[in-house]
């Protein structure tokens, strides 16, 4: 217990060294999508009865950034560990496989929640309301950020080299968050493209944390939920199955 | 295992004069083989180092000493065999092995995130032990390292880095200690008061087990070697015995004329115009000598070789048994 409180403590530290980039710099990005999407979509008119445009794409935004921060916490701190080799100081300690993931895990999601709360800050003038399920919004915000928190893991355990790392981010991660009904409601789009999103777990973390904020939503945030938990436990026990058998770790 | 007196008090190693049957080996390896590959890096493998000893495990490059190492720490799985240290399995009792368990790597890594004395907390903290202060002040001060404690990793030398890597095997007060090849790259007064600290851990109870390619530092230091070759062990024996097996002493000549027929059964080779004899003491050196003055060969440079560990390392890494 000890031996994960300490990893826990240096992954978090490890973050918040340098929180103006793993931190302010990311909020500044989702301000700079709120400006340019505000201004452009303006004239869009409501996206749900009662809910701006510009309203509905703060959640989206915030979501959106925990979601990749959380994925970046993990997968570069691991990648880094293995490349100056340090991980070693890692693997001799008595650390289990669960003390391990959970630590890199936590201090994922608290980057995520950390940079979530800092854009639900710096946007919330742009009409946000108050939450209308606080327990669902948090609930997905969460999830949501152990959800990338876990591949990150994954996808810092298997990548050996900095540009495997990259290529997993823009290729899987970029499209993933994107793709995802952060800057449209699903529902206006064609019906091929409906179903495929229907297919993206990070539709379902934002569509469930959005639901929290305005209580409409795509779908019903209880099937959201179980999506985005399924999701969670599967990528959670890759993660763990991996650690334990030493997968690119001990040789 | 039967140590042999001399060398074992020579550095008080109080543990291995008298071990009770009850008590473990502080590393029992067993038939353990390691591929990488086409390569194999280990070869069935087996021995034990008993508590207290001063052991070294020599060879030449990728013989595989580092890979043994790695397996005793859990990071390279053995294909076959086991270890153990202290009498747990390195896989399926983790946690008590690794607790027993410093090694310093061969490697030099640290976090350029942290400073010396978060890099020693931090270690200190993943084996549990939160509030150590004390110890890692000791440590600090014992390796030389007291006024760097607050210097970033990435500020310190090479040197300094290395010494780092030493308290952060010792932060845990393991009872079997692992260095490999901890003075590479080091100065002359470090790896003194290096050795010098380790010794004391030795004689206050910890077993150490070392690799280095300073034959003439394991010759001083360990009481009980192992030497490898392409991952088959060549060698296991005492320090003294080791020595003592190969004290045939050899003698190099440089004669006026050939060397008489007599002679050459104990002639071990020619170089660069001197004959190598072998002995069997250097009271046999007299009766060569008499040969060689009835026969009129003047003797123009006479040489008797030492046997070092150094001389043994090499033969046995050619083949010769010694
Ligand atoms: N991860 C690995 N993948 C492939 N081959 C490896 C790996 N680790 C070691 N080897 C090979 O196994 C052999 C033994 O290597 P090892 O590092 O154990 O040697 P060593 O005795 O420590 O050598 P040195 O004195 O140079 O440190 C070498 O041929 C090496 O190339
Ligand atoms: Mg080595």
């Amino acid at each position: 217990m000890q031996g994960f409180l300490t990893l826990l403590k240096k992954e978090l530290v490890r973050f918040w060294k340098v929180s103006f980039q793993t931190v302010a710099a990311p909020v500044l990005t989702a301000l700079m999508y709120q400006l340019i999407f505000a201004h452009v979509m303006n004239s869009h008119g409501q996206v749900y009865p009662g809910v701006s445009y510009t309203a509905f794409l703060i959640p989206g935004l915030a979501m959106m950034s925990m979601a990749q921060n959380a994925f970046a916490n993990s997968s570069s701190s691991l990648i880094q560990s293995k490349i100056t080799g340090n991980i070693v100081f890692l693997l001799l300690p008595p650390l289990t496989a669960t003390e391990f993931f959970g630590a890199y895990l936590i201090a994922s999601i608290v980057r995520g929640l950390a940079v979530g709360a800092g854009v639900l800050l710096v946007t919330a003038g742009f009409g946000l309301p108050l939450p209308a399920h606080p327990l669902w919004m948090l609930t997905f915000a969460f999830l949501g950020s152990g959800v990338l928190g876990a591949l990150g893991v994954i996808a810092g355990i298997w990548a050996e080299k900095f540009d495997q790392l990259a290529a997993f981010q823009n290729f899987l991660i970029m499209p993933l968050t994107f793709l995802s009904g952060v800057f449209y409601s699903i529902n206006g789009l064609p019906p091929f493209w409906r179903e495929a999103s229907h297919l993206n777990p990070v539709f379902y973390m934002i569509d469930g944390f959005r639901y929290g904020f305005f209580g409409q939503a795509d779908v019903h945030p209880a099937l959201a939920c179980a999506v985005v938990a399924a999701s969670f436990l599967l990528l959670s026990s890759l993660a763990l199955w991996l650690i334990k058998n030493g997968y690119k770790l001990r040789h | 295992m039967q140590l042999t007196g001399g060398a074992v008090s020579r550095y008080n190693c109080r543990f291995s004069l008298n071990t009770p049957a009850t008590m473990p080996s502080a590393i029992s390896i067993q038939a353990v083989s390691k591929r990488f590959g086409q390569l194999q890096a280990l070869d069935a493998i087996s021995f034990n180092v008993e508590q207290g000893e001063f052991f070294a495990l020599l060879g030449p490059n990728g013989a595989g000493k580092t890979t043994l190492i790695t397996t005793m720490a859990g990071l390279t799985r053995a294909d076959s065999g086991s270890v153990r240290i202290m009498g747990n399995d390195v896989v399926t009792q983790f946690r008590e092995a690794r607790r027993s368990l410093g090694v310093v790597p061969q490697e030099l890594v640290f976090d350029p995130f942290l400073t010396v004395r978060e890099t020693l907390r931090f270690q200190s903290g993943y084996f549990g032990l939160p509030r150590n202060d004390v110890w890692i002040d000791e440590l600090l001060h014992k390796l030389g390292l007291a006024d760097k404690a607050d210097a970033n990793m990435r500020a310190l030398s090479g040197g300094m880095k290395r010494r780092v890597m030493v308290a952060q095997a010792l932060v845990h007060r393991p009872p079997v200690i692992v260095l490999d090849e901890p003075t590479a790259g080091v100065d002359v007064e470090l790896r003194q008061s290096l050795w010098e600290f380790v010794r004391e851990l030795n004689a206050a109870g910890h077993t150490i087990i070392l690799t280095t390619h300073y034959l003439e530092e394991a010759e001083t230091l360990c009481s009980r070697i192992a030497m490898l070759k392409n991952g088959r062990l060549i060698a296991l024996d005492n320090m003294d015995k080791l020595l003592a097996h190969s004290a045939r002493r050899e003698v190099a000549l440089k004669l006026s004329a050939a060397l008489p027929a007599e002679l050459e059964a104990l002639r071990l080779r020619q170089e660069e115009g001197r004959h190598i004899l072998q002995l069997q003491d250097l009271g046999q050196l007299e009766n060569v000598l008499s040969i060689l003055r009835h026969r009129n060969i003047t003797v123009r440079e006479l040489n008797v070789i030492e046997t070092d560990l150094e001389s043994v390392f090499v033969k046995m890494m050619n083949g010769v048994t010694v």
